[in-house]
């Protein structure tokens, strides 16, 4: 029978789970930009300073970490200006984790959609690391301002190349674990609560507010494992390396980062589409 | 009709709910789920205790089966109505058609794009405007933006939002975003489109012009129509088949009028035409009683006459003897009373009084009726207490009349004469 040809979807328990479906989500591609538009606008909607909050946090965030952390408990630098050192891990971290808690969210926090309408789920985490990334602009450009103004813009090397590849590997494993946490979190609210304090935890493992060396120089080389363990450290290397010139990387590493990013991005969106069909029944 | 127009074809879908909490204490039920299924291969060890889909039902089982074995077709251009009662899985059935949740078994296909109107004004972002948020509605309903431009002005003039249309949706009243968000999806040009119940919340005049906009979507548009309502007028209106769900599995599906029919017959259990009481507590007191109130009626249908049966025993004599009643539809409006005077001061005497009434030619609507009744004393004095819905009945729909609407309350018997 030719009909078997016709049908435009079928809807059957069975699926296959590795598959994004990437002409479904080109379909949708209006509702993607929309849905990136909507958390960039509805941010700064009836607020004074609009979109300049998009510099006042990290810039917050920075000031204070340089007194408490550079003029009080005097961490190195690696030789860069403090502030400067405090103020790209913060750019960059704050990308990191806010698609990793925004990702997390997906299925809690849009669940009133979710149980009305249909539309390809993997959507909403693609444009929650979309939107960041056009923050994270934004917040790399105050960046480089803020080194050219201190006279430093000489130093930024050719490291700079690299930044997609750094982009892509922070954006594949913060939608990775995200999509995991989210996925977990439809049944196992815990996951809710353990992210909050994890992500600001782990803040404190990756060399956000420390440059790297000082673990490197207190371990011995066999342990330095321990140290780029953490996927995110090499990460950071390159980006101090590219912006402020300064610190070591660890080309090891950064490929074991590579391979790291790729694994829990399958891993998540193999649990995400398991989870997406049904997670109404159980949320 | 060829296997050519069949637009929705649902095979064998069952869905299955836990009942109860899914919370820590499922996590070794899981464990051990993951590990039969997943890593042995074996059956669902939890499939197997699904219970039909009973609410009244007071065992006590962990699983449940909200639809069970469902298929059906749906042809191009065909409205079907779904009705059945809370709970019977018309909702379910909505959510899987739409996408919401997967079946537990067996596979649904489309051959056209289908929007649900599950709950309109569903991805509205408060902090949008109007004109942002249709959109972005339109878009999660799955139209390009190219699309939604060209229907714009069309969606805002059918929702009647004009002056709102910069304004926030957060300051729309409630009447507001539906009309909005009924906009977007009936000029979104779905070929399936899914309706539950969403007509609820408008005021009448916006759930007229809503049944009118699906019923020329699906006449003139040739699309197709899936409507779940407790409306039964808004079902005959709009619909041309109907499909009957109980406990989760469909009873029947037939024309429209017939489903209807049965669905109204399916409440047979709270129509109770004869109501018949002892002599000792039995409603009045010891001056009279009413012994018995009974339609005789099997089967009425708009337009027949209703036969009334009444027992009345009266202990005195020489007193003005009355029987009241008054008949009400579903809503409570009243709609007819009379005052039957048993007996006078002349007439009255000790005995059992037999009353026969019978209402002829009733032009009522289609629907459920109840009388209430009760026994007065000269003119003044209630007997004991007044009976509330002491008899009630269902009004058929009358097929002769092959009428198109069933609006209103008064089945239109009309003469018609075109010069």
């Amino acid at each position: 029978m030719k009909a078997e040809e016709k049908w435009i979807f079928e809807i059957s328990p069975n699926k296959s789970k590795f598959k994004l479906n990437f002409s479904e989500i080109y379909q949708y591609r209006d509702l993607l930009f929309l849905f990136i538009r909507r958390d960039i606008v509805s941010i700064y909607k009836q607020t004074i300073l609009g979109p300049l909050w998009y510099f006042i946090s990290p810039l917050l965030a920075s000031i204070t970490q340089y007194i408490v952390f550079g003029k009080i408990a005097e961490l190195p630098s690696d030789g860069a200006p403090y502030f400067l050192f405090v103020l790209s891990g913060n750019v960059l971290w704050s990308y990191f984790s806010t698609s990793l808690t925004g990702t997390s969210n997906t299925f809690s926090a849009n669940q009133g959609i979710f149980g009305k309408v249909y539309f390809p789920r993997a959507i909403v985490p693609i444009s929650i690391t979309a939107s960041n990334l056009f923050q994270f602009v934004i917040k790399l450009l105050l960046l480089i301002t803020f080194i050219t103004i201190m006279g430093l813009f000489s130093k930024i090397t050719a490291w700079v190349i690299l930044l997609p590849l750094l982009i892509i590997v922070m954006a594949m494993i913060s939608m990775g674990v995200g999509m995991l946490v989210s996925a977990l979190t439809t049944k196992y609210k815990d996951f809710n609560q353990l992210m909050s304090f994890a992500v600001g935890l782990f803040m404190y493992l990756t060399p956000v507010i420390y440059p790297t060396s000082i673990f490197l120089n207190k371990l011995p080389s066999e342990k330095h494992w321990m140290i780029y363990a953490n996927p995110l450290t090499s990460v950071f290397d390159v980006f101090h390396k590219a912006f402020l010139g300064v610190g070591h990387v660890n080309i090891y590493a950064l490929g074991y980062s590579c391979g790291f990013a790729i694994i829990v991005y399958v891993m998540g969106l193999y649990v995400f589409n398991r989870v997406e069909r049904t997670f109404m029944d159980t949320i | 009709m060829s296997e050519k127009d069949v637009i929705l074809k649902v095979e064998n879908v069952s869905k299955l709910y836990r009942l109860g909490t899914v919370g820590t204490g499922t996590f070794g039920g899981d464990v051990q789920r993951f590990w039969k299924t997943k890593i042995l291969g074996q059956d669902d060890p939890f499939m197997k205790i699904g219970q039909t889909n009973d609410r009244t039902s007071k065992e006590k089982i962990d699983f449940v089966w909200a639809l069970q074995d469902i298929n059906f077709e749906v042809k191009r251009g065909e409205v079907l109505g779904i009705i059945g009662k809370n709970g019977a899985g018309k909702s379910t059935l909505l959510k899987l058609l739409s996408r919401i949740t997967s079946p537990t078994t067996g596979s649904i296909k489309s051959a056209g794009r289908m929007a649900s109107l599950l709950e309109v004004g569903t991805g509205f972002h408060p902090e949008l405007t109007g004109r942002e948020n249709i959109f972005l509605n339109g878009a999660i309903m799955g139209m390009t933006k190219i699309e939604i431009q060209k229907k714009f002005d069309e969606i805002v003039d059918f929702s009647g939002c004009e002056l709102y249309i910069d304004t926030p949706t957060k300051r729309y009243s409630s009447g507001m975003t539906v009309r909005l968000g009924f906009a977007v999806a009936a000029f979104l040009d779905p070929e399936i489109l899914v309706v539950d119940e969403v007509l609820a919340v408008g005021d009448a005049e916006f759930q007229k012009k809503a049944i009118g906009k699906m019923k020329e979507v699906s006449q003139g548009g040739g699309r197709t129509v899936l409507f779940v309502s407790h409306n039964m007028e808004a079902v005959l209106n709009l619909c041309n088949r109907g499909m009957l769900i109980e406990n989760g599995q469909v009873q029947q599906i037939g024309e429209a009028s017939e489903i209807v029919h049965k669905y109204l017959n399916l409440n047979t259990s709270s129509v109770n035409k004869d109501a018949k009481w002892s002599i000792d507590v039995a409603p009045g007191d010891s001056r009279a009683k009413l012994l018995q109130i009974k339609i005789e009626n099997n089967e009425i249908v708009e337009g027949d006459d209703i036969f009334l049966n009444i027992i009345i025993q009266s202990f005195i004599s020489n007193q003005l003897l009355d029987f009241t009643f008054r008949l009400y539809n579903v809503k409570g409006d009243l709609i007819l009373e009379d005052f039957i005077i048993i007996g006078d001061i002349q007439t009255l005497q000790v005995k059992i009084y037999e009353l026969n009434l019978s209402i002829t030619k009733l032009p009522l609507i289609s629907g459920f009726y109840y009388i209430d009744c009760w026994l007065g004393l000269g003119n003044v004095e209630l007997l004991g207490k007044k009976i509330m819905e002491a008899v009630s009945f269902n009004i058929m729909p009358n097929k002769k009349l092959n009428r198109l609407s069933s609006a209103g309350v008064l089945v239109p018997f009309i003469e018609k004469t075109i010069k």
